[in-house]
């Protein structure tokens, strides 16, 4: 029998405390410049698209689809899937797949994010809606 | 300001063994140091230049000390696999501008027998470790799109791996030597879907090493005449998450720098060595360096396409890292050590491939799935 699957705490730092704060109150960020309009994924204060420190907190719709993913069929954990989900607001984000059958996921398939915890702030996982 | 012919291979050696227990890693570097210095008809005092990546103990002073070398220029840019294939241009750049002439290239280690230390981490740390990215469904994930989007099977995959293995059974170092069929990958388990076990690698203990230096010096010794035409070399990433796309590599920009460096298109390659970690690194890989179009990789590996006497382009006769080695779980060097063995004419007969003038060695680094380094070298008998 596996190990139960315990997740890492987040580190944190300066740059990236407000996501984990609200990580805390069930809500998932992403960063947009305000400059280029563009949105990213994991959060920069700094924009890696044109380069402007004109950078702010949105919250996501925390819904999107499948881009990709692969199922590890062995783990000291068990197995897990990871994968990348195609947020609504448009950047992707890496994640694995949770409460869900992982034979049944699908590339295209809808999902949302729920949050998963770990000794210090909660860790953004998706799955199926 | 070109490379082009300003660096030639003078020295290669690829350690024997696939199993190293009785040796230390610094140990390893060393054997596989003196091997190519001795290939070149050198000696260690004759080296100005010395370059190693991640998988030297320590990095470049411990290594230089150990070593006992008396070096004016220093690399030791790490990425990964491909580490090597951007030593090999780096040390070109170096010979070129007179910073150094002879330069060594190592890399050794021992990931069969031990366990290899975590990836350094950057950035992204809190937003990824968690979920478990390892290199076989980090692969897997390029492997699924790329399915998706193109309509590969694992049928196409397996043909890479059964080509493979036809070249592996006349490698006497080799650690699988068995001619495998498609069925067999097929049954072989499921590792991390869509990859079986036979799409992936084997874990090796071992090492290689390269001596690169001017023309003059070269055309000095006794070996066949080896030099670089071109070189290329990129990183790709998820960037912010905008437009995801894993069915290609960074090899789509390292290839055409390489390629137009050279002045030669994929249609005069003779040999390609094409880092295959997994049988999807070989088929996105030789999509992106333009051996057919993007989405074509599975018709094109399919039927012994990559089988040296059978198909149009032979690739990895030494069986490469899906059965001979893959030491230190990077197979960068034995792609270009490979590639000088055809072009010298010095690969086994089975495998050589006729008037070999024009070869390929190329690489990945990191994990394809997510962040990952590519670099590209043409290589030319001189």
């Amino acid at each position: 029998m596996a190990e139960a699957r315990k997740y890492p705490a987040p580190q944190g730092n300066p740059e990236t405390a407000p996501f984990w704060e609200a990580a805390r109150q069930g809500k998932f960020l992403i960063k947009r410049c305000t400059a280029c309009g563009e949105p990213h994924y994991f959060p920069r204060a700094i924009c890696p698209f044109c380069f402007s420190d004109q950078t702010v907190w949105e919250e996501s719709s925390g819904e999107g689809e499948i881009y990709t993913f692969s199922l590890m069929r062995k783990s000291p954990t068990g197995p897990y899937a990871i994968g990348y989900v195609t947020l609504k607001e448009g950047p992707s984000v890496q994640t694995n797949f949770v409460d869900c059958e992982l034979e049944k996921l699908r590339i295209g398939q809808k999902v949302k994010v729920v949050f998963k915890p770990t000794d210090g702030a909660p860790l953004p996982f998706f799955t199926p809606v | 300001m070109t490379i082009k012919g300003k660096a030639y291979i003078a020295g290669i050696y690829e350690h024997p063994t696939r199993h190293a227990p009785d040796k230390s890693t610094a140990q390893l570097h060393a054997e596989v140091a003196k091997g190519a210095i001795e290939d070149a008809g050198l000696t260690k005092a004759d080296i100005d230049g010395y370059f190693c990546a991640g998988d030297a103990p320590g990095g470049l002073w411990p290594m230089v000390d150990y070593l006992g070398l008396r070096v004016r220029h220093m690399d030791s840019t790490e990425t990964g696999g491909c580490s090597y294939l951007i030593h090999l241009g780096h040390a070109a750049e170096a010979i070129a501008a007179g910073k150094c002439s002879i330069a060594l290239i190592t890399l050794a280690g021992k990931p069969r027998t031990g366990v290899m230390p975590p990836r350094a981490q950057g950035a992204e740390a809190d937003f990824e470790t968690a979920y478990g990215a390892t290199t076989h469904n980090a692969y897997g994930m390029c492997a699924m799109r790329h399915m998706h989007d193109y309509g590969t099977t694992s049928e196409q995959l397996a043909w890479i791996k059964v080509a493979a293995s036809h070249h592996a059974q006349y490698n006497p170092h080799a650690m699988l030597k068995d001619v495998v069929t498609v069925e067999d990958v097929l049954n072989s388990p499921l590792i991390s879907d869509p990859l079986h076990r036979m799409d992936c690698c084997v874990v090796s203990d071992g090492g290689g090493a390269l001596i690169v230096t001017t023309p003059e010096i070269a055309k000095s010794l006794k070996k066949p005449l080896v030099r670089l035409i071109g070189h290329g070399e990129a990183m790709k990433g998820p960037r912010g998450g905008k437009d995801l796309d894993l069915t290609y590599s960074a090899g789509v920009w390292s290839g055409p720098r390489a390629f137009e460096e050279a002045g030669v298109t994929p249609k005069d390659i003779k040999y390609a060595s094409i880092y295959d970690s997994f049988t999807i690194t070989v088929l996105m890989q030789l999509e992106d360096l333009g051996f057919c179009k993007k989405g074509e990789g599975g018709k094109f590996v399919s039927d012994g396409n990559l089988i040296s006497g059978v198909g149009k382009l032979p690739f990895n006769t030494d069986g490469g890292g899906l059965c001979s080695n893959h030491p230190v779980n990077r197979g960068g060097i034995t792609k270009i050590i490979e590639a000088v063995r055809q072009l010298r004419g010095e690969a086994h007969p089975k495998v050589q491939v006729p008037n070999c003038d024009l070869a390929i060695a190329h690489g990945t680094g990191g994990l394809l799935g997510v962040r990952h380094a590519a670099s590209t070298c043409i290589l030319e008998r001189a």
